[in-house]
């Protein structure tokens, strides 16, 4: 085996490709190539680094030099600067907002303040060479727990306070407990990759950057529950993740990881990997089981809960990626050190995928009970473009919203919960103050309509309810008894769902009603939205500065903007589709929008 | 044992029970909508919704099991505000017109607004777009009465196997319908009508002829001659008031007599007609080497069944023709001949239990010269709401009988109305015939009573030509334990000589025509019903019937003769079905 | 054998996939994904063929079918354009591309232009939020932080590359 001199680990993430890393990486080794250092350099292609936003990026260790933003055409510069001379181009570095420049990785304040269990070895390692894992100490915690009794295995994962991470925060010990005490002759152990909370990535990140990290810790619980076959749900809109997997589980195969007599021992395990199918109601844990089962994803009434009835009704350990990527670090470390990160009811860290109007979009992993404020600002680098903090939206279509007053909360399980939000998968969305929030719920309610699988009466005709007055509310047709009406839907829809999905999906609404409802009220009774997001609330007019130039009545679709060259145009308001073509397209500023 | 307490009272139950079974047991009646006891429990409408101590919410009690020292609301004011809230959601989705709906006065849905005290639906909007479909000859479907409870799609596709409908598409446009929403005729529905039976509300209902029957009755120039199957006697009752069970046999004729028609027969005498053929039948295969087992060919949700599922088995098929269509084809050519009436003016009528049996009598090969042995065929249901039409006090009717000639039948043709009846009736002829002797017991209990899952068996000792042999029989109701049978013979597991199948659980008694609700409990006490009225029959086996005797005396000749070949017996092709299908 | 016809429709990869997953419990669904890519669509005909392959009724089949999102009856065009709406696109104005998308090709979502050549379709998430809004072709080209400008130029390069 070779020496290198240098490693670049170029972000093959799923952000950095759609920036294009891999034209990147091309480019790099070609440099590389053509300066013949191939062999004294290695280049690889991890998993995402969490910096979304600069893509691509590049490091350059032993030092850690942190190249952002990269091009094809940058790269031979890199080469003959970095590599050959030893000479960092500063050009391609971190610059913070007051446009300091920082060099290395672990200086930058979004990498500095996070805490990584979960994505340890993302942005480390090829996620398809099994050896890169395995030189991480990877399979090493298996080993270990072979070693002990089955029991004190789950003592263990049951000691360390671990919760669910797909949502409820359900603790994962217990889940194994039940299902070790569960009677049957065959148990599975099921990973929930259907990561469908709109605004999440983190489990494709891990999927992608590091997929042994969930087969190990699904075999872990294997043995401890005995079970000897796993199945990982993933959705079929990740097919690099599918395929990552489905390259890993063959390589554990190999290297007698999966399998029969699993390193000398007498216990089995096999994998395999069941591809969604577009329904975010088998997110939901028994409608997931339906779906592995080859069925429409319809959730069963829990109890029996999965853990005494769960796929083709046999006692069933199911945990979602964030969760099974700990197990292998409490067993390493012990429970007692996992306990030290985080807070005393939510140990460990928890993944968040930041977006939406925030400068540092990406995934971070902080300490459970980190504030938000540290999360948005300090990591997240603050609001995009310099606006206003508006709020916050955690937990997808099962969530809420955080405002302004709460950014300094400590953000877990349970504070979320008394917030009227959730943790969900991690998803945090930030909302400027060009937001809309009762558009907001409207978006949501209607994810919740489309995405209701349709078995239980509530969700079914309740979500569609909820959807139809918001509509009323966003177009100026409601009247205040339909905030009445609203607030009743959504507390008995709460109550009487079926499943945790629709149980939860009045929760966008009903949080933004606590914390906006002046927003609702002025669309009702000022048929007035002062975001300018709902259309039919708003009035685009052409004012006097109009040089009647004609821009506007060329980029207006369906020609309602009449004027002859030189005068002043006018936007026939019966007609107008609100589009704001006009308004985007107007050079000097002669359209309001009101 | 598990102890529950349920609103202050303390209640034991099996352990696996569920709390709606547990208040059932101390009288509570907690409203349910997608519930069928004991064969769908899937928690989908939330009418059932209850209030456990510790639980931060209320859960459904019908999938709820018992744990023991649990503590039980059901009727707090936080529980019946839910509940009337789902309900209110529901008809929010559903048509008020009630008064012009089938099932008026009769829909659990209407029952349940009126319970719960609904008296404004306060949430309006969109209402799903689910089809239509008329053009069935057994049942209706009005897609936008549909509640999504999907106990039809249970009965379809668990119980009876078939699988002509399923859940399609998701959330608010979810429906149960066939594939690709082909008009029913078009699937594999064998219109055995269990989903109508188990539809809650009026989205499935028969496909009702009885305004073909009040013509034929107005017209001077037709002559309506009636039959009633033997199982529509004990289930008729209920309709008006009484008991299932009860038997109603003279009500029946009287009112048929006071509702116009002109002849009025009983389908029981061609049960015991269908004895003799297929009783002789089974003898001549036996003995002549045919094919076995021999299985019985009356129900036609069964014989629909086995033409599209396991038309390999064809052969196995007795080729009898059913009761209904024996006794319409004796009325077409015997009676008619004997009372020089014109075939072609008799309009046959059958009141039947059965759905199937709307489509049996329009098979073409049933029947002769250009008329069919039955011209229409209405169930229990449509028979009752005729007679409401015709102004009759059924309850105080005297009791009548029917008419002659072929109006005498036996126990024998009493019992085809239960699972297992058939099969009963064909021993105590068949056996007799073969030991050329009187047997004394008549009763072979061991092919009675009702089972949901899996099948009867029994075997009986007798001698053919002298040589002693044990004739194995199974008996099976319900299509879902038919197709369990039918893969065993496949498999060449089955040595049984004879089987009776029903295409319904219990047989005829739980019939797709029969009246709503036909629940598990209702079906036992129909089948009591049934052997209580056979036990009191003077003649209780079909060969002893002497309207039969004569029968073969004066016109059909032997059975299983040319001329009973010709009339009473059929033969069977199999049912393609999806073909041509969009590429 | 294939028939020469030219109108019948070759179901040997159909019924080898059928062949080989027949008797898996539960693998209805990785069936139809499989058929699906093949065939471009899961036709009536092609439905009732898995049907009797794997012994499972066409109602239950074609309730599944039309459960999920991902699988379709009707054959896709050659370019699947997909609007990411997840939350992060959301708040990124991914409606305004929705509707410009429907205006310039002249479809609503779900539905192929008359040529054959797009379709267009909304998804929840493709998972790269801090690029939002995004847009997918073919789920290979990757568009990120697309705003409206931006339309008429990407159906234009797929309209030209169809005519070279």
């Amino acid at each position: 085996m070779s020496l290198y001199r240098m490693h670049i680990l170029v972000c093959a993430g799923a952000g950095c490709i759609t920036s294009g890393c891999k034209e990147v990486s091309e480019a790099l080794k070609k440099a590389l190539k053509e300066n013949n250092l191939q062999n004294e350099i290695m280049v690889l292609e991890t998993g995402c680094m969490g910096a979304c936003e600069l893509g691509p990026i590049a490091v350059i260790y032993p030092e850690g030099v942190f190249y952002k933003k990269l091009k094809p055409e940058n790269m031979a510069e890199i080469v003959e600067e970095h590599v050959v001379k030893g000479r960092v181009v500063e050009k391609y570095l971190y610059k913070t907002p007051d446009e300091k420049i920082i060099k290395k990785i672990n200086e930058i304040e979004f990498f500095k303040r996070q805490k990584k269990i979960v994505l340890r070895n993302c942005g480390f390692i090829d996620p398809t060479k099994i050896e890169e894992y395995i030189a991480r100490d990877g399979y090493e915690a298996c080993a270990k727990a072979f070693e002990m009794s089955k029991s004190e295995v789950i003592d263990i994962i049951k000691k360390s306070g671990l919760r669910g991470r797909g949502g409820g925060g359900f603790p994962a010990g217990v889940k194994w407990d039940f299902t070790s005490k569960s009677e049957g002759d065959q148990k599975y152990i099921v990973c929930n990759a259907d990561e469908g909370d709109p605004g999440a990535f983190m489990d494709r990140s891990v999927l992608e950057g590091d997929p042994h990290l969930i087969i190990e810790g699904m075999m872990i619980a294997g043995y401890a529950v005995g079970a000897n076959q796993g199945y990982v749900y993933c959705r079929a809109e990740y097919p690099l993740a599918i395929e990552r997997l489905n390259l890993a589980i063959k390589q554990a195969e190999k290297y007698g990881l999966l399998g029969k007599n699993i390193l000398g021992t007498d216990f089995s395990f096999n994998m395999d990997v069941r591809i969604g199918a577009g329904a975010f109601v088998c997110g939901e844990e028994t409608a997931l089981i339906e779906s592995i089962e080859g069925k429409r994803g319809e959730p069963r009434p829990r109890p029996p809960y999965p853990a005494v009835k769960g796929l083709f009704n046999k006692p069933t350990v199911i945990n979602n990626v964030e969760t099974w990527a700990n197990i292998t670090y409490i067993i390493q470390h012990g429970w007692e050190h996992f306990r030290t990160i985080g807070t005393e009811k939510n140990p460990g860290t928890k993944v968040f995928a930041l977006a939406g109007d925030i400068t540092n979009a990406g995934l971070v992993e902080v300490p459970m009970g980190t504030s938000l404020r540290e999360i948005v600002f300090d990591i997240g680098g603050g609001v995009l473009g310099g606006k206003k903090f508006k709020a916050a939206q955690t937990g997808g279509p099962s969530g809420g919203c955080i405002p302004a007053e709460h950014l300094d909360i400590k953000v877990d399980f349970d504070t979320l919960k008394t917030l009227g939000t959730m943790m969900g998968s991690g998803g945090l969305i930030v909302m400027s103050e060009d937001t809309c929030m009762v558009d907001l719920a409207k978006f949501f309610m209607q994810f919740c309509v489309d995405e209701s699988c349709g078995k239980c009466v509530p969700c079914r005709i309740g979500t569609k309810r909820m959807y139809e007055i918001l509509e009323k509310i966003t177009s100026g047709r409601a009247e205040m008894e339909d905030l009445n009406r609203l607030r009743i839907l959504a507390s008995n829809i709460k109550e009487a769902a079926l499943c945790g999905l629709g149980q939860t999906a009045p929760n966008p609404v009903l949080s933004t009603l606590r914390y906006f409802e002046d927003e609702y009220i002025e669309h009702i009774e000022k048929k007035k939205c002062k975001t300018k997001v709902c259309k039919a609330l708003i009035k685009y007019e052409i004012t006097e500065k109009c040089v009647g130039c004609g821009v506007c009545k060329r980029a207006c679709p369906v020609n309602v903007i009449s004027g002859e060259r030189k005068e002043m145009h006018i936007i026939d308001q019966t007609a107008c589709i609100k589009c704001g073509m006009c308004y985007d397209k107007c050079p000097f500023d002669a359209i309001t929008v009101e | 044992m598990l102890n529950i307490n349920i609103n202050g009272m303390d209640v034991k139950v099996e352990k696996g029970s569920t709390i709606l079974e547990a208040a059932n047991k101390i009288g509570l009646k907690i409203p349910t909508l997608c519930h069928i006891p004991e064969i769908q429990k899937i928690g989908a409408c939330r009418m059932c919704l209850v209030d456990i101590e510790g639980n931060p919410k209320l859960q459904a009690s019908c999938t709820t099991p018992v744990v023991d020292g649990m503590i039980v609301k059901t009727n707090t004011k936080k529980v019946r505000d839910t509940r009337k809230f789902v309900l209110e959601l529901i008809l929010s989705d559903h048509p008020t017109a009630c008064l012009t709906c089938e099932r008026n006065t009769r829909c659990e849905l209407q029952t349940l607004a009126a319970e719960l005290g609904v008296d404004i639906v306060p949430f309006r909007g969109a209402t799903s777009s689910r089809g239509k479909d008329n053009d069935t000859l057994q049942l209706n479907y009005d897609g936008s009465k549909c509640i999504y409870c999907k106990r039809c799609e249970t009965m379809c596709n668990e119980v009876q196997t078939v699988g002509a409908i399923f859940s399609q598409k998701r959330g608010f446009d979810s429906e149960v319908g066939t594939p690709f929403n082909l008009p029913f005729k078009d699937s594999v529905c064998t219109g055995c009508g269990q989903c109508v039976l188990n539809c809650p509300v009026g989205a499935l209902k028969d496909n009702e002829n009885i305004d073909e029957v009040w013509d034929a009755i107005y017209n001077p120039d037709k002559i309506t001659v009636i039959q009633v199957a033997p199982s529509v006697r004990v289930t008729l009752g209920e309709e008006f008031g009484l008991k299932p069970g009860s038997i109603v046999t003279g009500k029946i004729f009287a009112a048929m007599r006071r509702m116009g028609f002109d002849h009025i027969f009983d389908t029981d005498f061609a049960a015991d007609l269908t004895i003799m053929e297929e009783g002789y039948e089974f003898i001549n295969r036996v003995k002549n080497g045919g094919t076995l087992p021999m299985i019985t060919s009356c129900s036609p949700g069964w014989v629909n069944f086995i033409e599209t599922f396991f038309p390999d088995l064809l052969p196995n098929l007795s080729t009898c023709k059913s009761p209904q269509q024996m006794q319409g084809a004796m009325v077409k050519t015997y009676f008619a001949e004997k009372m020089k009436l014109d075939p072609k003016k008799i309009v046959s009528i059958s009141v039947m239990p059965c759905t199937a049996k709307k489509g049996e009598a329009k098979r073409p090969e049933m029947g002769r010269d250009g008329y069919s042995d039955v011209d229409i065929a209405i169930t229990t249901r449509e028979f009752a709401k005729m007679i409401r039409q015709s102004e009759i006090d059924f309850l105080n009717l005297p009791d009548e009988g029917p008419d002659d000639p072929i109006g005498i039948s036996t126990g024998a043709g009493l019992i085809f109305g239960a699972s297992g009846g058939v099969m009963e009736a064909a021993l105590r002829t068949a056996l007799e015939v073969i030991e050329g002797h009187e047997i004394k017991n008549v009763d072979y209990v061991g092919v009675r009573g009702l089972k949901l899952d899996g099948f009867k068996e029994a075997t009986v000792s007798t001698q053919i030509d002298g040589n002693p042999v044990d004739v194995k029989v199974a008996v099976a109701s319900g299509l879902g334990n038919a197709r369990k049978l039918m893969e065993k013979v496949q498999a060449g597991e089955a040595d049984y000589h004879f089987i009776e199948i029903m295409a319904c659980p219990g047989g005829c008694i739980g019939g797709g025509g029969q009246p709503i609700p036909t629940t598990t409990e209702i079906r036992k006490q129909r089948i009591e019903g049934i052997y209580k009225g056979d036990k009191d029959m003077p003649i209780r086996k079909s060969h002893e019937n002497p309207a039969i005797q004569v029968l073969y005396k004066e016109f059909l000749g032997e059975p299983n003769g040319h001329k009973a070949h010709e009339l009473l017996h059929t033969h069977y092709t199999q049912q393609k079905y999806y073909e041509n299908l969009k590429k | 054998m294939a028939c020469e016809c030219g109108n019948c429709i070759d179901y040997s990869v159909l019924d080898r996939i059928v062949e080989e997953s027949r008797g898996k419990e539960g693998i209805l669904i990785n069936v139809l994904h499989s058929v699906q890519e093949h065939y471009g669509a899961l036709t009536p005909d092609i439905q009732k063929r898995i049907s009797d392959g794997l012994n499972i009724p066409l109602s239950q089949v074609y309730g599944t079918v039309t459960f999920y999102h991902f699988f379709t009856m009707v054959p896709k065009g050659k370019y699947v354009i997909k609007i990411c709406t997840g939350t992060a696109c959301y708040v990124r104005g991914a409606n305004k591309l929705v509707e410009n998308f429907v205006d310039k090709l002249g479809i609503e979502v779900g539905q192929t232009t008359n040529d054959g050549l797009f379709s267009l379709e909304t998804v929840r998430c493709v998972g790269a939020c801090s690029l939002a809004p995004v847009v997918t072709i073919n789920d290979v080209d990757i568009y990120k932080r697309v705003s409206p400008k931006e339309i008429d130029g990407i159906i234009a390069g797929y309209r030209q590359k169809e005519a070279e």
